[in-house]
């Protein structure tokens, strides 16, 4: 028990003091989550969208197959992008296995299901009488997607939200493609917040994951907190 | 302005419209009305092209509305359409108003000025900035009033638009009607189901049921000159009768309602079957057969079944081997001292009677 409360003195020590460590794990993880879900959002918005708004044959299979993808095992993620990035894999040319850009492929790959589901899902909540205005008023398709995408805009919001979270807070893939390097480089380095409190962990370096928890955990509810003002403005 | 020939349509298994013509002229409030479900917004939305009918073919302007590209969407921008629901966009009731007018590329200093008139006109100016979505139901409907008609739409369609508003502000949005018609001379077509709000906006009625117009004509025509028993019901007679004609000479006929006789204005033939549609209103009620008569009149005796409050007047029930109702003002009630179980004459004139051949109905 003294353990853990001297833990969390020691953490609060590594934080206030801007230990360079600690700090420099905390701005990658924000750095490669970030690109993550940017990317996620680049993909799901217009395929979500894509989605909602088409007529195709097996349209509501498709979103069965999104919304059961939403529970993807990080770790099945990880493997998949392991078995395409490694050395013998068909992408095995572009050296990118235990770089922080192998992680940011698979945190996209990662996110995409939930943000294009829930994409799908804020699009179709528009109410109908504002679809139908829309059209009603005249709109071209473009204006319409535009203008409905406007109307969903904070439900697609938390979607990025929701992304970013998921991104930031797995661990399974990341260690696979990343390696959880600590290298001279801060972009060749692949130690993020998850993968370090997991070895400081294991390494019996209690106070130092309790620091990197309590940044993890402090940045994932401020992206939330942001985006709950955002919607209540 | 625009012609509906043999329109129909059906979602599934069930047929909403089977076969509806009309021809709604230039200028004019057209009111559809009907009871729920009778098809009238699946007729407006076809007519908005926001639904595809299975068969016939509305035109506009003389042109056929089924193009598609930018044909289609040329048709659409000479149309405004107001739904049931009042919804605004999230933003500001500006920017809601404008919407139209962005869509079809409109400058900026354009976009002001008519949005800041058409503000002006529907009682809300300076409501500019204001969220939409903080509004009222009654002034969000006023609001998408506006956002159909800045962009000076030809032909204005509007769903139930008074339907979940109350009272003060359903007088708003008829005036506005009104004056939409009268100042820019827009085609207005009109569904409701409050029969007396077609009665004073529209130059003619339709009334829609189950699928067709089953009458069409200006509003005295419907009101009293209804072509149907169902239609007769919908307006609100009361009192519908079935009989046969046993007498029919210089447009007075004599139809004898199981054992009673009644004397209608009628142009039916000896053995035609038809129904009496008689007005409340138009019943009176006497306590002797002969006071006040005047030759010619119908006086039927009956009991007194009830007498009930309805609003400034009370409706009496009297069992004349059929049931007829007359509405009366408390005052006359009360000087004529009646109550229920007492034997009454009820006394109508032959051309308070409008018969319908019963077949129709």
């Amino acid at each position: 028990m003294y353990e853990i409360i001297e833990g969390f003195i020691e953490a609060g020590r590594l934080i206030i003091t801007l230990d360079p460590d600690v700090m420099t794990i905390a701005a990658r993880s924000i750095i490669v989550s970030f690109i993550a879900t940017i990317t996620a959002t680049l993909i799901s918005v217009p395929l979500g969208a894509a989605i909602n708004f088409g007529t195709f044959p097996g349209r509501k299979g498709l979103i069965n197959l999104i919304q059961t993808l939403y529970s993807l095992p990080t770790v099945i993620v990880g493997l998949l992008i392991f078995l395409l990035i490694s050395r013998v894999g068909p992408f095995g040319f572009m050296r990118l296995l235990f770089t922080p850009t192998a992680m940011i492929v698979a945190q996209t790959v990662l996110v995409l299901p939930i943000m294009t589901g829930l994409t799908i899902s804020a699009l179709s909540g528009v109410d109908p009488v504002i679809r139908d205005t829309l059209h009603s008023l005249g709109a071209t398709r473009l204006q319409f997607l535009i203008n409905v995408m406007k109307e969903a805009r904070f439900a697609i919001l938390a979607t990025v939200a929701v992304g970013f979270g998921r991104a930031i807070s797995e661990v399974g893939a990341a260690i696979l493609v990343g390696g959880n390097i600590m290298a001279s480089s801060f972009m060749r380095s692949t130690r993020v917040l998850t993968t370090a409190i997991s070895l400081e962990t294991s390494m019996g370096n209690i106070p130092k994951s309790i620091a990197l928890g309590i940044i993890l955990l402090t940045i994932a509810l401020g992206v939330n907190l942001a985006i709950t003002m955002v919607q209540h403005r | 302005m625009i012609d509906l020939k043999s329109v129909s349509k059906r979602f599934d298994d069930t047929v909403v419209l089977r076969g509806v013509t009309a021809r709604v002229e230039r200028g004019e409030i057209f009111a559809i009305i009907g009871p729920s479900g009778s098809g009238k917004s699946t007729l407006l939305r076809l007519i908005n092209l926001l639904d595809t009918p299975e068969g016939g073919e509305i035109r506009i302007g003389g042109s056929s509305i089924h193009a598609k590209g930018d044909q289609r969407l040329r048709i659409r921008r000479m149309m405004g359409m107001v739904f049931q629901k009042p919804a605004a966009f999230s933003a500001t009731v500006y920017e809601n108003v404008a919407v139209g007018l962005r869509f079809r590329g409109v400058g900026e200093g354009k976009i002001r000025e008519k949005v800041g008139d058409a503000l002006d006109v529907i009682g809300l100016a300076g409501y500019g900035e204001r969220k939409a979505r903080t509004l009222s139901g009654g002034e969000m409907q006023r609001v998408a009033l506006a956002r159909a008609m800045v962009t000076e739409p030809e032909v204005l369609l509007m769903d139930e638009p008074t339907a979940n508003l109350d009272p003060v502000s359903v007088g708003m949005i008829e005036e506005l009607v009104l004056q939409i018609n009268r100042d820019l001379g827009t085609t207005i077509m009109i569904s409701t189901h409050d029969m007396y709000q077609g009665q004073r906006l529209a130059h003619r009625i339709g009334v829609l049921m189950d699928g067709v117009f089953a009458q069409v004509g200006t509003p005295r025509e419907v009101f009293t000159l209804p072509t149907s028993r169902e239609v007769a019901r919908f307006i609100g007679i009361e009192n519908i009768i079935e009989g046969v004609v046993v007498a029919a000479g210089s447009g007075i006929a004599v139809i004898d309602i199981g054992g009673t006789s009644i004397r209608a204005v009628s142009p039916f033939g000896v053995g035609e079957e038809v129904c009496l549609c008689i007005r409340s209103e138009d019943l009176r009620i006497l306590r002797l057969s002969g006071e006040g008569d005047i030759p010619g009149k119908n006086s039927l005796p009956g009991t007194v079944l009830s007498i009930a409050p309805r609003g400034p007047f009370s409706r009496v029930a009297v069992d004349c081997g059929f049931l007829l109702t007359s509405i009366l003002s408390w005052k006359t009630v009360d000087s004529l001292g009646i109550e229920e179980g007492e034997e009454v004459f009820v006394s109508f004139a032959p051309d308070a009677v409008h018969a319908v051949r019963a077949a129709q109905g």
